[in-house]
C-alpha cells in the first residue's frame, strides 16, 4: 500500500482509490493482522464518516492538510466520546468527556482517526509487555517485542495498518519503537505540541509525536498539532512554522556525535560499524563530522529515572476510585477504596515508579534524589545546549540494539531502562530529535539512527533528517 | 541506602498502595537495586548548581479569565464508579453521632 502521504494523494487524484475505499482497506487489515495486537480499539464507523466527509471535502475542492491520511493514535490521547485507557484496568471502561488538543487538530485537517493503539501501561515501558491487554507483537517476528512504550503506533505503522499514528515520548517512547519497528519516529521539542488531553507519566519531559514511514510525513503532521494552545501554559508561545514547507537543506552541515556513546559495551557491534560508516559518508560529501566527549552518559539513565518517577507519583495521585476509573468491590472505607482500587487497578511497573518517585519525593530523600536529579538535569542541559551551539546536530544511534525476545528483559528492570540510554538525553533537556531507519541488522530485523537538534530548532532537524533519509542511508 | 520491609510499608500507605508478603519483598528487591543503580548521580559534583524545574523560557503565560462552559456536571459523572444524580459517592468517614 502507499507508503506516504504524497503517494496516497496521487492515488486520490488519479481515481485510483478513495480515502472511504482507503480507510475500508485499513479497517481489514487491521482485522487480518489483529493478532498482532496493535490496535485496542477501531472507530469503525466514525472513521468511515470522516473519510466519506473527506472525500466530500476533497471533491468540493478544500482538502485539509491531512486529507487522504488514515492516523491511529496512541491510547493515551482523549478523543470525546471514545474509549481511553493508557493500557490500564484502573481506566477500563472510562470514555473521554473532552478531545486532546492534537487530536482535535488533525480531524480538523480531515484525517481519518481510525482507532486506539496498545502500548505500556501509562506509557511506562520500552518492550510493550507492560500493557493490561497484552503485548504487541513484532510485525516480522510475533515472539519478538516492538519496543515501547509507543509499541502498537510502531507496528500499526510498519505493518501498514494505517499510514502514520501519534505516539508520545517521554524518555525514547516514540523513537525506540520507531528503531525496532524500521520506520521514522519524532519527539519535538519540549513545548511544541500542546499536552492538553494526554494522559499524563512526567509533565516535565512528556510530548506527543508522529510516527510514519518518512521523514516528509513526519513533518506535516507536527505542522497540523504543532502550536500554542490556551489549554497548555508549558507551551512555547511563538507560532511554530510551517514544517512540511522548509525540508530544504543545503550546504555542508557540523554535526557531532560522542566517543562514549559509540564506545558503550552496550552497542550492538554491527550498530557501531553502521553509525561509524554514515559518518564517514557524511564527511565524503563534504559534511563536519566531529567527535566530542560527552563525561554524562552513567547519569543520564539514573537522573531520569529519578525525575520521571517522581512525577508520575503526582501524577498517578489522581486515580483515586473515586471520580472515575476502576473501584475495588472489596473496599469498605475511604483508605481501602483508594488503596484496594489503586492496588488492584495499576500493574506492577506502575507500582514499581509510583513506589520509587514517593520514595525521592520523601521527607529526608528529597535533597540527595530528587533535587539532586534537577540540578544534573541542568547540567546535561546546559552542556548539550553548548555543544548545539557550535554543532547543529548531535548524531547518534537511537538503540543500543535491535528487537529482543518477549520475556527477554522483562524480568530486570535495569536491564529494560538501559534501552533509552540513547533516547532519554532528548527529553531530560527538552530538545527534538528524530530516529529513521537505518539499515537491517544481519539478524533479520531494522534499527534506527538518530538526530538531536537544537531546541525549538525542529524545522532545521526535519530537514536534515530527510536529507539523510533520501541520500545517505 | 538499604531499603527494607518497613520503609515499603512506609511507602506504600503515601503512595495508597497495599503489598502482600510476596510482592512486598518482590519491592524490597526492586527498589534496592534501582537506587544502587541512581545512587551514580552521587559522584556528580553539583555544588553551586540550580536545580533545573521548567522546561520552557516562556514565564507567566496567561489568558484572559473568560467563563466557558467546558465540562458539564453529567459529563463529569459520566465515569464515576458510583454516583447518585448529583454527587460522587464514597463510603462513610465520618461518624454518624
Amino acid at each position: 500500500m502507499y507508503k506516504s502521504l504524497a503517494e496516497t494523494r496521487s492515488a486520490i487524484e488519479s481515481g485510483e482509490t478513495t480515502i472511504e475505499g482507503l480507510t475500508r482497506y485499513y479497517l481489514q487489515q487491521i482485522a487480518d493482522k489483529s493478532s498482532l495486537n496493535a490496535f485496542l480499539e477501531v472507530f469503525q464507523q466514525d472513521a468511515l464518516n470522516q473519510a466519506i466527509a473527506a472525500d466530500e471535502k476533497r471533491k468540493l475542492g478544500n482538502p485539509g492538510k491531512l486529507n487522504g491520511m488514515v492516523i491511529g493514535i496512541k491510547d493515551v490521547l482523549c478523543y470525546k466520546g471514545h474509549k481511553v485507557s493508557s493500557s490500564s484496568r484502573i481506566l477500563e471502561g472510562f470514555e473521554s468527556i473532552y478531545t486532546a488538543t492534537a487530536v482535535q487538530r488533525l480531524i480538523d485537517e480531515d484525517a481519518v482517526i481510525i482507532g486506539r493503539l496498545n502500548c505500556d501501561e501509562f506509557a511506562m515501558g520500552s518492550s510493550n509487555e507492560n500493557s493490561a491487554y497484552g503485548p504487541v507483537h513484532h510485525h516480522l517476528d510475533p515472539n519478538m517485542v516492538p519496543g515501547g512504550s509507543s509499541g502498537g503506533s510502531a507496528v500499526a505503522v510498519a505493518a501498514g495498518l494505517c499510514l502514520a499514528t501519534l505516539g508520545t515520548d517521554t524518555g525514547g517512547s516514540i523513537r525506540q519503537p520507531a528503531s525496532l519497528c524500521g520506520i521514522t519516529g519524532l519527539k519535538p521539542t519540549y513545548g511544541t505540541v500542546s499536552r492538553w488531553g494526554c494522559i499524563a507519566y512526567a509533565s516535565s519531559f512528556d510530548q506527543i509525536g508522529p510516527m510514519a514511514n518518512t521523514v516528509e510525513d513526519c513533518a506535516i503532521i507536527l505542522e497540523v498539532i504543532a502550536g500554542p494552545d490556551e489549554h497548555d501554559s508549558t507551551m512555547i508561545q511563538k507560532p511554530s512554522p510551517a514544517y512540511s514547507q522548509l525540508l530544504k537543506s543545503e550546504g555542508p552541515v557540523k554535526i557531532a556525535y560522542f566517543k562514549q556513546y559509540i564506545e558503550s559495551e552496550g552497542l550492538d557491534t554491527e550498530i557501531k560499524a553502521y553509525v561509524l560508516q554514515l559518518i564517514e559518508k557524511l564527511r565524503a560529501a563534504g559534511h563536519t563530522v566531529e567527535e566530542l566527549e560527552f563525561p554524562y552518559l552513567d547519569y543520564v539513565i539514573p537522573a531520569y529515572y529519578v525525575l520521571t518517577t517522581a512525577e508520575a507519583s503526582s501524577n498517578l495521585s489522581r486515580f483515586d476510585g473515586i471520580h472515575y476509573g476502576y473501584r475495588s468491590k472489596n473496599a469498605t472505607d475511604l483508605e481501602s477504596t483508594y488503596k484496594l482500587s489503586r492496588t488492584e487497578g495499576f500493574g506492577k511497573e506502575v507500582k514499581r515508579r509510583i513506589m520509587l518517585g514517593t520514595f525521592v519525593l520523601s521527607s529526608g530523600y528529597y535533597d540527595a534524589y530528587y533535587s539532586r536529579a534537577q540540578k544534573v538535569r541542568r547540567m546535561l542541559r546546559d552542556h548539550t545546549n553548548n555543544i548545539l551551539n557550535s554543532y547543529s546536530f548531535i548524531l547518534m544511534p537511537s538503540t543500543p540494539g535491535t528487537t529482543f525476545p518477549l520475556g527477554g528483559k522483562s524480568s530486570d528492570p535495569i536491564q529494560m531502562y538501559l534501552e533509552d540510554i540513547y533516547t532519554v538525553q532528548a527529553n531530560l533537556c527538552g530538545l527534538p530529535a528524530i530516529s529513521i531507519p537505518m539499515g537491517q541488522h544481519s539478524n533479520g530485523f531494522p534499527f534506527g539512527v538518530q538526530l538531536v537538534g537544537g531546541a525549538s530548532k525542529d524545522s532545521d532537524m526535519l530537514a536534515f533528517a530527510a536529507r539523510l533519509q533520501n541520500d545517505f542511508v | 541506602m538499604n531499603v527494607d520491609q518497613q520503609l515499603i510499608d512506609q511507602l506504600a500507605h503515601l503512595s495508597r498502595l497495599s503489598f502482600d508478603a510476596e510482592t512486598g519483598k518482590e519491592m524490597v528487591h526492586d527498589l534496592n537495586r534501582i537506587l544502587s543503580f541512581v545512587e551514580k548521580l552521587s559522584e556528580v559534583n553539583t555544588d553551586g548548581v540550580e536545580p533545573l524545574i521548567y522546561m520552557v523560557e516562556e514565564t507567566n503565560v496567561l489568558r484572559e479569565d473568560v467563563v466557558q462552559l467546558e465540562i458539564t456536571q453529567n459529563e463529569g459523572l459520566k465515569n464515576a464508579p458510583k454516583k447518585d444524580s448529583d454527587y460522587f459517592r464514597v463510603p462513610r468517614f465520618v461518624d454518624s453521632e
